[in-house]
């Protein structure tokens, strides 16, 4: 049943949660440190799992993917209650961090392409 | 009218699949007739979402008109961080392998870069506290690190905007570069796809990318990118964000 696969993705996002939030509180800082990250790798972890053991049914995974196609309608949805009009103000920075942080990354690309192949 | 708004805004999140349905159609179809499938559609419909943002009255964007109080709930933290978790089911740890130690450096070196340069550029921009300049940060790796930081530092809507549009702008940068670059950067196999995809981390713009240099590479770098989406949401709101503390 779908269910299931929803009930497992609820269960790895609330375990994430519960992680992050217990992070949170050891290190004395607000809020939920990393909680998405650790529920994404404990999905990751879990989907290895039950596909090894063959226990993961179609049927089940269709429950979990159904809502990783929401996801950019949600993002969509996000983006429409931002405070948009505040934001405007910092629109050359947004243009700035965006095109020199990725150009840096793109320079990088050949020299770690070329790290593996030595070891190779 | 009134009674329509009541209803509307008593079943908010039933009109907001209507609205959301009606904005990916759009865009959806914007993408394929305006730009000829070259710029990813996701990034077009998440711009639509931040403009028709703007016309909303203050601080909650279009979700401060009654009729479109849903909004919030679908786009709020809690149905958004479910389906972000979701599409780790487009990683796994065995395909990961493949990348090897290159794969594993690009996925980590791709989220530090990305947050260190946004960071920096952010603070002589004139943003000073450490929860502004961590979402920024964030915002340099993805449209979806971005928000899931701001959201877990507690940083303002307005600072949460501008990492959005930063991924956003991120996303059609990548889509639109690739082709030109691509084989200046070798990116023509599948080994040097994974490692481009780990660094660029937004897999909405490595797939578009990829999609039109050689679509058969963009397996590849989806894999590594969606892993490095998870690392930044694992790492930018925890020992970034603690990193950044130190400094501030």
């Amino acid at each position: 049943m779908k269910i299931y696969g929803v009930a497992i993705l609820a269960a790895c996002y609330l375990v994430g949660q519960f992680i992050g939030d217990w992070f949170g509180r050891v290190f004395e800082m607000s809020g939920n440190l990393g909680g998405v990250g650790f529920a994404m790798i404990l999905l990751i972890l879990l989907n290895d799992y039950l596909n090894k053991k063959k226990l993961l049914l179609p049927e089940t995974e269709q429950g979990i993917l159904f809502w990783s196609s929401m996801y950019i309608p949600v993002i969509v949805a996000m983006s429409a209650t931002q405070n948009v009009k505040a934001a405007l103000t910092g629109g050359w920075v947004a243009l700035i961090v965006a095109i020199t942080a990725t150009s840096v990354c793109f320079l990088l690309i050949p020299f770690i392409a070329k790290i593996n192949r030595t070891n190779n | 009218m009134q009674n329509l708004v009541n209803i509307l805004d008593k079943n908010g999140l039933i009109f907001a699949f209507l609205v959301v349905g009606g904005i990916m159609y759009i865009s959806f179809l914007f993408g394929k007739k305006v730009t000829k499938n070259k710029i990813p559609a996701a990034a077009i419909a998440i711009s639509f979402g931040l403009v028709i943002a703007y016309f909303g009255k203050g601080e909650k964007g279009i979700a401060s008109i009654p009729a479109f109080s849903g909004m919030a709930l679908l786009g709020g933290s809690m149905l958004r961080d479910f389906s972000i978790v979701s599409t780790a089911m487009g990683a796994s740890f065995s395909e990961i392998k493949k990348a090897g130690l290159a794969g594993a450096i690009s996925i980590v070196l791709g989220i530090i870069i990305a947050f260190f340069v946004g960071g920096v550029i952010a603070y002589f921009m004139g943003f000073t506290d450490a929860k502004s300049l961590t979402t920024i940060g964030a915002g340099a790796c993805t449209f979806i690190v971005g928000p899931v930081t701001g959201a877990a530092v507690g940083a303002s809507s307005e600072v949460i905007a501008i990492s959005i549009a930063i991924g956003v702008i991120k996303s059609v940068f990548v889509t639109i570069v690739t082709p030109i670059i691509a084989n200046k950067i070798q990116l023509n196999n599948p080994h040097t796809a994974m490692i481009y995809g780990g660094m660029l981390s937004t897999t909405s713009g490595v797939s578009a990318g990829l999609a039109a240099t050689d679509i058969k590479l963009v397996p590849y770098g989806a894999l590594t990118a969606t892993f490095s989406t998870g690392m930044g949401c694992l790492l930018c709101p925890s020992i970034l964000y603690y990193i950044v503390q130190q400094f501030i």
